[in-house]
């Protein structure tokens, strides 16, 4: 059973052209070494500069929100163990001619309900829209305590050049499962 | 005054800032989770070099990433910059930009239109 396990899995990703993947709880240090591999992973594909820049990009946001989105739920709620609470996944893959991040992770109902306003005015501005608000944001803006500006989904979706596709699964009472899906062409 | 020089590292540029010449480069990656910390340095010391500074003032910024965390930290020090230009020195920003690179030359873009400096976005074939 365990064997197919394993292989359902490798199969899986194979089958998605996952290049990394990981599950678990989001430190500085496994930053630093995901996007150092993923560097290297992109330097051997023919893929534009570009493009890998664009990648890169997308993928320092995306990792360091879950690296601050744990950071913050310090003392959250007693329906799930610490690690639980503090794990995230993430994946990169490759589809034809593009890449896909996805990321998952618990939230609690009450951020998940900011999040999904600020994710839906994203998602309906152009390119020239999202231009004018990362602006506005980042001239009016203050840096929190944990060095975040509120930039990071506009900025996401600016150089994604794609809507962030996402859904919010209910889990219990006070929290969700966050999927976000960026693909990035 | 001293000058200012830090090696870059896998998340965070070099720096060297040269009051005798008053030149500034910020070059490489910025991409460190809280940038607060790091850029405190570099506010203190154009702050200080802000006191006795020489006719002219550049800023070079050749950067390959950064994030937005560090976003709000350059337009800090661009704020900065811009507080001391007026009769005792005169600052321009370079803003460097690998070639095909419009997300790096959009950044440049967005703080040009936020910052009152003369503000030259230049396309290179390498940073």
């Amino acid at each position: 059973m365990i064997k197919n396990d394993i292989y359902e899995l490798y199969q899986t990703m194979e089958r998605e052209n996952i290049l990394l993947s990981f599950k678990g709880v989001v430190t500085s240090e496994l930053l630093s070494s995901v996007l150092s591999i993923m560097e290297s992973k992109m330097d051997y594909m023919d893929e534009s500069p570009k493009l890998k820049k664009k990648v890169f990009n997308v993928l320092v946001e995306c990792l360091q929100n879950l690296y601050h989105h744990i950071d913050s739920n310090e003392e959250q709620d007693r329906n799930f163990t610490r690690i639980e609470v503090k794990s995230a996944l993430f994946m990169i893959a490759k589809k034809d001619d593009h890449f896909v991040i996805r990321t998952g992770n618990y939230i609690d109902k009450e951020s998940a309900i900011d999040l999904e306003k600020r994710l839906d005015i994203i998602n309906g501005m152009d390119k020239e829209e999202l231009k004018k608000y990362y602006q506005e944001v980042l001239s009016n803006g203050t840096l929190s305590e944990k060095g975040t500006a509120g930039l990071g989904m506009i900025d996401i979706a600016r150089k994604s050049g794609n809507k962030l596709e996402y859904q919010f699964l209910p889990i219990n009472d006070v929290n969700s499962f966050f999927c976000l899906n960026i693909k990035i062409d | 005054m001293e000058n200012l020089h830090l090696e870059g590292s896998a998340k965070t540029p070099s720096i060297h800032f040269d009051a005798t010449t008053g030149k500034l480069e910020l070059k490489g990656r910025s991409i460190p989770e809280n940038s607060v910390e790091f850029y405190k340095p570099l506010n203190d010391w154009i702050d200080a070099y802000g006191k006795d500074p020489i006719g002219e003032t550049s800023v070079d910024v050749k950067l390959e990433y950064f994030n937005t965390s560090s976003s709000k930290c350059i337009l800090d020090l661009f704020k900065k910059l811009e507080a001391i230009s007026g009769s005792k020195t005169k600052v321009v920003v370079n803003w460097f930009f690998e070639e095909d690179d419009e997300d790096m030359e959009e950044a440049g873009q967005d703080y040009q239109a936020i910052i009152s400096l003369p503000f030259n976005i230049i396309e290179v074939e390498e940073i």
